[in-house]
């Protein structure tokens, strides 16, 4: 078999794996002490920050101005709102030439 | 189909949406370089529909491109997976009410998106399966549908980035992120994360600062005196 169907199936198990280990972790435990349920109340926060902060870093300062003023529309606008105003702000400053 | 029923599709797929605009054309740049890096039609769709997690499949086409050991191909994929364990120890106990085949698809379907949606939504009400299965299953088909889109009409969007598309799924996830800023420790936890990524994006290089400044910022959960008014056993979804 071509070598490229190898990795395409062993990448979705290995892939699948990492979706299900966690939790199957968690399974074999039994009971969750209080200490690692906020740990685990505490992943949202902590993984998706780190999707963001490439951005940040990368960006230029059009990106960069966006996000910290998406942080603050954030606490008052809905979702879709917030991120339409960040994008629109983004592809504005790139079409002006930042 | 039930009220209820109709109103946990709408909702699903409300918050969807935005997400959509995103995948469509990140997929279809997938579905472009995996045919330019000689993958058949086949070939693009059966790794969409097996791995379906768009950065490791990038990644892992560059590695093939450059002749790489199958082996390290598949290093890379598991590092830059490696944040699903994650994923499934958090959502897996919002997940009560789905039977052990359920909980077995729903991990299949658990990409980021899905994640942090089932997560927002488990923190007000709780987790129904037709609001998670028909979140996870247009996303999954959207990322399919858009996967081969690209592998046909490789060109179809000449630069994504002049209408800021590559934008969308950051502003989205720090959008989101901010949903669960009540959650005790919101604060010192994205913060650390933060701090901890940006040193290791500069320095180790990605995909290690998702894993290592995500775990950083658990830890500062995981080592914060315990709030004494929240019921810590159990979670906040039990109460639904």
């Amino acid at each position: 078999m071509d070598e490229i169907w190898w990795i395409i199936l062993l990448a979705g198990g290995l892939t699948y794996l990492t979706r299900t280990g966690g939790h199957l972790l968690l399974a074999r435990i039994g009971s969750i002490p209080p200490r690692l349920d906020a740990a685990l109340n505490a992943v949202p926060a902590a993984v998706l920050t780190t999707i963001v902060t490439p951005a940040l870093v990368s960006g230029g300062w059009p990106e960069r101005i966006a996000i910290l003023v998406c942080i603050v529309l954030a606490l008052r606008l809905p979702l879709i709102v917030t991120v339409a105003i960040g994008t629109a702000m983004v592809a504005f400053a790139r079409a002006a030439g930042f | 189909m039930t009220e209820t029923t109709r109103s946990e599709i709408r909702a699903a797929l409300r918050e969807l949406l935005p997400v959509l605009l995103a995948v469509v054309p990140f997929g279809m740049v997938y579905g472009t370089i995996a045919t330019a890096e000689g993958l058949s039609f086949a070939q693009t769709m059966g790794f969409s529909a097996t791995v379906y997690a768009g950065a490791s499949q990038l990644a892992a086409l560059q590695l093939i491109g450059l002749g790489a050991p199958v082996w390290s191909v598949l290093l890379a994929v598991v590092a830059l997976n490696f944040r699903h364990v994650l994923y499934s120890a958090s959502v897996g106990r919002h997940l009560h009410r789905f039977s052990g085949l359920q909980k077995a698809m729903a991990f299949f379907f658990l990409v980021d998106p899905v994640f942090g949606a089932a997560e927002a939504r488990a923190s007000v009400q709780p987790l129904t399966k037709t609001f998670y299965f028909a979140y996870g299953c247009v996303l999954y088909v959207g990322w399919l549908a858009s996967s081969a889109l690209g592998a046909v009409f490789g060109s179809l969007i000449d630069d994504p980035a002049r209408y800021g598309l590559d934008f969308i799924l950051p502003v989205y996830f720090l959008t989101l992120l901010m949903t669960f800023r009540a959650r005790s420790g919101f604060y010192p936890v994205a913060l650390t994360s933060a701090a901890a990524s940006i040193v290791v994006y500069l320095t180790l290089g990605p995909p290690w600062h998702v894993t290592l400044g995500g775990l950083a910022g658990i830890a500062v959960a995981a080592l914060m005196p315990p709030k004494p008014a929240a019921a810590p056993a159990q979670g906040e979804d039990r109460h639904g």
